[in-house]
């Protein structure tokens, strides 16, 4: 958009091409070992669920605990699909989310444009509107998803087999990000019109729920791979550090241009003050829903791509403790950074995961849980504004543009009298 | 109902309030509130501490829904539409205790203000399309162009919290301004502003009024200020309009010193006059 970005861009792009081929060459070359290789994707993974969060914690000003509820619906649905591509050599599970994300997503979209033009509908009346359709179309889209499912079987076994699989694997992800999208659509329409607090508890309900329905998913949600409480295996380890990574730059870049667009001013007015910005023709409600959506569908793709990391998802890797490690990622990166949180997660998961397990000796491991809230801590009280700062990096801060004036303002009443401004607001001169 | 047609010449209506009332719980903040604007007007509204003036302010942009009655804006009405529709529809507004985006600097707090306008879609802010970066420096440009009205261009990149307090006001009213209204809401725009001060903004009030052809409605404390720049005055006392009428008439009417000083004081500042007078 202005002259000096362009620098900034290659930059951004040049250095992030280089950490995207090295580190995958080096991993591939074995100089990074399985353990370090684990950590450093774990590390990518949540970044990505920390920016969801931050986007609407620390842009949109909305206190959310439900960010894991979401990356585990993600991490599920994308093992589920490739379970059974894998396992059961079938493309069911693919074919039906498909079906019944497309179907319910355009019934959403439609359903938005009509619905915002009624006057004074409050928002449960919406959301029993959606949902109903969301039910009728979803039950739709497991009749389409199960008869198209033969075809896109055989369309998938013309491709070779490692290829189908990165097919499936990457559809698996895309819509993980998408049925989390939903799904937070569907929760956020209601429970965003509640106080800041109150939306909080209610997002932690939120996780909490998940993570029962995980517990047992077997036997409540009828899904008898997943395993309940056991803990679901047999999902194929094929997240790379390429994909990951991948993935985590077009996460950076997209909410990096929506945050510098007039969208993402408007979602940050909502934070400064909810109050001015309704009355500067902000549609407030809207952009909260907005930033949730967003937020969750990051939380939804890493989750996509965490299944994949260890072959094995546990209901307890997303209980309510653990929802806690996103919020406090991003407030120990500094609220409303992107630079901030994107190091955090990645010092965090190597400090916590990595580092401590290594320095610690044998059965103190533990100890790291008692090491780190320390280092929270000293943190906060050392570095009160975040890790680093307000730093960004150059490609992710917000550029001034040069000042434009068209012409000099004429003496005929085209600009304030400058009587009315000299030194205005000082007090000298109002003496 | 007192006469609402003051300034009948010729001018269109433009805000038309009538009957509205709001009861908060078994309190009524305020009852039958009429007031009739005309294009181009500058009214006052005034009335002491509780009075319900900036209840009225809230029930015209739509934060509080009125009770009874009803607000037709240029023949629309806007009765229980949500705040960020009335704002779209052409009435924007400034607060008792500035709001401004705290922690957004100049230029965005007035680009905020432009967002309805921004004419590009989700996914050319995405993207960063050919459209986002077209739109996009026409948005910048006019409000940098708009800031420089406002003698704020020099300041486009500080953070809004930093700037004095006159500066803020003046970016609050340039905020308020950019999405151009037809009518502007001032709530107290000389609250805690020395006299030289609320000079300067008297002489922004009447300059904004002529530069963008503005209807205005202020209340205000300051009785310099309302004296010397509204036309025409309507004073609240407990969620009632208790007088109507140029600043003269309101300075001399008796209902108006009794809502201020007391009851009795009418009588008083009467015998005073008399006894001066004989």
């Amino acid at each position: 958009m202005f002259k000096k970005i362009s620098r900034d861009k290659v930059l951004f792009f040049g250095v992030s091409f280089l950490l995207l081929i090295g580190i995958q060459l080096l991993i591939s070359a074995g100089i990074i070992n399985n353990f370090w290789s684990t950590i450093i994707r774990l590390g990518a993974v949540y970044a990505m669920v920390s920016l969801g969060l931050n986007l609407i914690y620390g842009f949109n000003g909305q206190f959310s605990l439900g960010q894991f509820g979401f990356y585990a619906i993600g991490a599920y649905t994308a093992a589920d699909i490739t379970y059974r591509w894998v396992n059961e050599d079938s493309s069911l599970g693919l074919t039906v989310v498909l079906a019944v994300i497309l179907l319910t997503g355009l019934a959403i979209l439609g359903l938005r444009r009509v619905l915002s033009r009624i006057r004074g509908l409050d928002a449960l009346s919406a959301f029993a509107v959606y949902l109903t359709a969301v039910l009728i179309l979803g039950y739709v889209g497991l009749i389409v998803g199960k008869t198209i499912e033969p075809a896109v079987n055989s369309l998938l076994g013309v491709l070779p087999e490692a290829l189908a699989l990165q097919v499936v694997f990457i559809m698996a992800v895309l819509l993980a990000a998408l049925v989390a999208a939903e799904i937070s659509f569907l929760f956020g329409l209601p429970v965003l019109t509640l106080g800041s607090d109150y939306f909080g508890i209610a997002t932690l309900g939120f996780t909490i729920i998940v993570k029962v329905l995980l517990d047992n998913s077997d036997t409540m949600l009828g899904f008898v791979e997943m395993k309940g409480a056991r803990g679901m295996i047999g999902i194929p380890k094929i997240t790379t550090w390429f994909w990951v990574f991948l993935f985590l730059i077009i996460t950076v870049v997209v909410l990096r241009n929506l945050l510098h667009s007039s969208y993402g001013r408007a979602i940050v007015s909502v934070r400064e003050d909810e109050i001015a910005a309704k009355t500067m023709g902000i549609d407030v409600a809207n952009y909260k829903i907005l930033s949730f959506v967003i937020g969750s569908l990051f939380a939804g793709l890493a989750g996509g791509l965490y299944a994949h990391i260890n072959g094995f998802l546990h209901p307890n890797t997303f209980n309510f403790i653990k929802s806690f490690d996103p919020m406090i990622i991003i407030v120990l990166g500094g609220l409303g950074t992107l630079t901030g949180t994107l190091v955090t997660s990645f010092v965090w998961v190597l400090l916590l995961e990595g580092a401590l397990r290594l320095v610690l000796p044998d059965g103190f491991e533990t100890w790291r849980y008692v090491i780190y809230p320390l280092i929270l801590l000293l943190v906060m009280l050392l570095r009160p504004k975040g890790l680093i700062g307000e730093y960004e990096f150059p490609f992710l801060r917000k550029v001034l543009p040069p000042l434009y004036i068209k012409k000099k303002a004429s003496p005929d009443g085209n600009q304030l009298p400058t009587s009315s401004v000299d030194n205005a607001g000082t007090p000298e001169a109002a003496q | 109902m007192t006469d609402l047609s003051h300034s009948s010449n010729g001018r269109q209506q433009l805000l038309e309030i009538s009957e509205l009332s709001i009861q908060f719980g078994g309190l009524r903040a305020v009852n039958n509130f009429s007031l009739a604007l005309k294009e181009h007007d500058l009214q006052g509204l005034i009335g002491p501490n509780g009075a319900g003036k900036t209840t009225v302010f809230n029930m015209l942009t739509g934060v509080y829904l009125p009770t009874t009655g009803q607000i037709v804006f240029n023949g629309v009405n806007i009765t229980g539409l949500e705040p960020h529709s009335i704002n779209q529809l052409g009435i924007a507004r400034t607060f008792q205790n500035i709001r401004l985006f705290p922690n957004l600097n100049v230029l965005d707090n007035v680009r905020i203000a432009y967002h309805t306008h921004a004419d590009y879609g989700l996914s050319d802010g995405v993207m960063h399309s050919r459209r986002f970066g077209v739109k996009e420096r026409e948005l910048t440009e006019k409000t940098q162009e708009f800031l420089s009205v406002f003698n704020l261009q020099d300041r486009q990149g500080e953070i809004a919290k930093n700037l004095p307090y006159g500066e803020q006001r003046r970016l609050e009213i340039a905020r308020a301004l950019a999405a151009d209204p037809k009518l502007l809401l001032l709530d107290e725009p000389a609250a805690g502003m020395n006299p030289a001060e609320s000079s300067q903004l008297m002489e922004l009030i009447h300059f904004i009024r002529e530069r963008f052809d503005l209807t205005i409605l202020l209340i205000e404390h300051q009785m310099r200020v309302v004296m010397g720049v509204c036309e025409h005055i309507t004073v609240m006392d407990f969620g009632e309009v208790i007088a109507r009428g140029t600043p003269n008439e309101i300075q001399t009417d008796p209902k108006v010193i009794e809502a201020y000083l007391g009851p009795g004081t009418a009588a008083l500042t009467e015998k005073f006059r008399r006894r001066r007078e004989g």
